[in-house]
């Protein structure tokens, strides 16, 4: 169990805070067109970004993806109105760009293997010194609804509600698929 | 014993109802092999709470940096940046700052007009009881001019759109859309709420400032012929 120092939670309040406050200040910068505001978005936000895609996509195109999602950013910097934190609302604009490509790369990823049996065939514990890996890994070879539902319930936080409207499914479904995906996720627990 | 596998994400995410939940941890109480499912489940959801984000291999940077056509100076710190900007304000940045600066200032700016090509059909000022001016409130005729001049400076400024720098575009787009959801907003209100002299104000007064915003838009555009 993890013990937080006297005052510590107020910091990381502090700091998110702080760092909300530079993001919409460089918000505000990069929608004038200043593109040296709009890099130190982009260095703050880029290692979230680009686990979501490998999560939810795929970390051959993972790369690709990230970057349509700044540029995408970029281009519609003028709809950014401050309501929400920055960081939310290139989620959220993220996740939108990464169910568009679904459809393209769950045909490509089907002509490479059957995601369906893909998991059980991956080994149950990979040598390796990064012991996160393991579990990264088998996030990816899930099957892609299941793959898809895990990522945004269990990584991301959103609610089965939310799910089933951003996937276009009803939210037994979403509940379904995460429970499957869970399951099949036990024989890669780190032991 | 049937066994609650299949229901047991849903026990551990609280999304089953009393009763459900209730002979879930009856069952739990007498069952090995779904108490263990549940507790591997328990570790499935704390391990992807625990994992973390990690940066792309390859700086994706240079490549966003050219497909959106800024250049790669590098990146200066916030306050380097702020300490910077008195010098470093371009033309495009100082027209977008004028235009804040009109919409900062309208509420009280369209009092004092000056006469305007499209200025003999604005929306009226009228005189308080104590000869301070007040806001005319809305009506639907003034909607409908409201609506004609709104037309034509879209025109005037969609015609000239071209002259103004990226930059200049994008912060006009951007206001003149937070300025259209207001006026959304209060039109939606004032539908349920008809009779509110607030909300009649409010929903004039944003309208000014839209004319405002094209106005100052297209004074920009003619200024760069």
């Amino acid at each position: 169990m993890m013990i937080s120092a006297p005052g510590e939670p107020i910091l990381r309040n502090h700091q998110a805070q702080a760092r909300a406050d530079a993001d919409a200040v460089d918000a505000e910068l990069a929608a004038t067109g200043d593109g040296r505001a709009f890099e130190r978005l982009y260095r703050s936000h880029a290692a979230r970004i680009h686990s979501l895609v490998r999560r939810m996509i795929d970390a051959d195109v993972a790369d690709d993806v990230t970057q349509d999602i700044f540029v995408r950013a970029w281009e519609k910097l003028a709809t950014f109105r401050g309501e929400a934190a920055f960081g939310t609302w290139l989620h959220r604009l993220a996740i939108n760009v990464v169910l568009g490509k679904r459809q393209g790369v769950a045909t490509e990823r089907s002509r490479r293997d059957d995601s369906a049996g893909a998991l059980d065939e991956l080994p149950t514990r990979h040598v390796t010194l990064e012991l996160g890996i393991d579990f990264e890994e088998a996030i990816e070879r899930l099957p892609e609804g299941a793959r898809q539902v895990f990522v945004l319930h269990d990584i991301e936080g959103y609610r089965h509600e939310e799910i089933a409207r951003l996937l276009g499914v009803v939210p037994g479904t979403s509940k379904s698929q995460l429970h499957h995906a869970r399951m099949a996720l036990r024989k890669h627990l780190e032991r | 014993m049937t066994h609650w596998t299949e229901r047991l994400s849903e026990y551990l995410d609280g999304t089953l109802g009393g009763a459900e939940r209730l002979d879930c941890e009856r069952h739990l109480a007498d069952c090995a092999e779904c108490t263990a499912t549940l507790d591997e489940l328990q570790r499935v959801v704390a391990r992807a709470r625990a994992l973390e984000n990690r940066p792309p291999r390859a700086d994706l940077w240079t490549g966003i940096a050219a497909r959106i056509g800024v250049s790669r100076p590098g990146v200066a710190s916030l306050t380097e940046h702020r300490a910077r900007r008195r010098i470093a304000f371009t033309l495009p940045q100082l027209m977008a700052a004028s235009i804040a600066l009109v919409l900062l200032s309208a509420g009280g700016a369209w009092l004092a007009l000056a006469p305007h090509p499209h200025a003999a059909t604005a929306l009226p000022v009228a005189a308080g009881d104590a000869g301070a001016y007040r806001l005319a409130a809305y009506t639907k005729a003034r909607g409908v001019q409201y609506d004609q001049q709104v037309a034509e400076l879209q025109d005037e400024l969609d015609a000239n759109r071209g002259r103004l720098d990226t930059a200049t575009v994008r912060v006009i787009e951007k206001n003149l859309g937070i300025i259209d959801a207001a006026i959304t907003e209060a039109r939606r209100a004032l539908a349920s709420d008809t009779a509110s002299a607030y909300l009649n104000l409010h929903l004039a007064d944003t309208m000014r400032r839209k004319l405002q915003l094209l106005r100052t838009a297209t004074s920009l555009a003619r200024a760069q012929s």
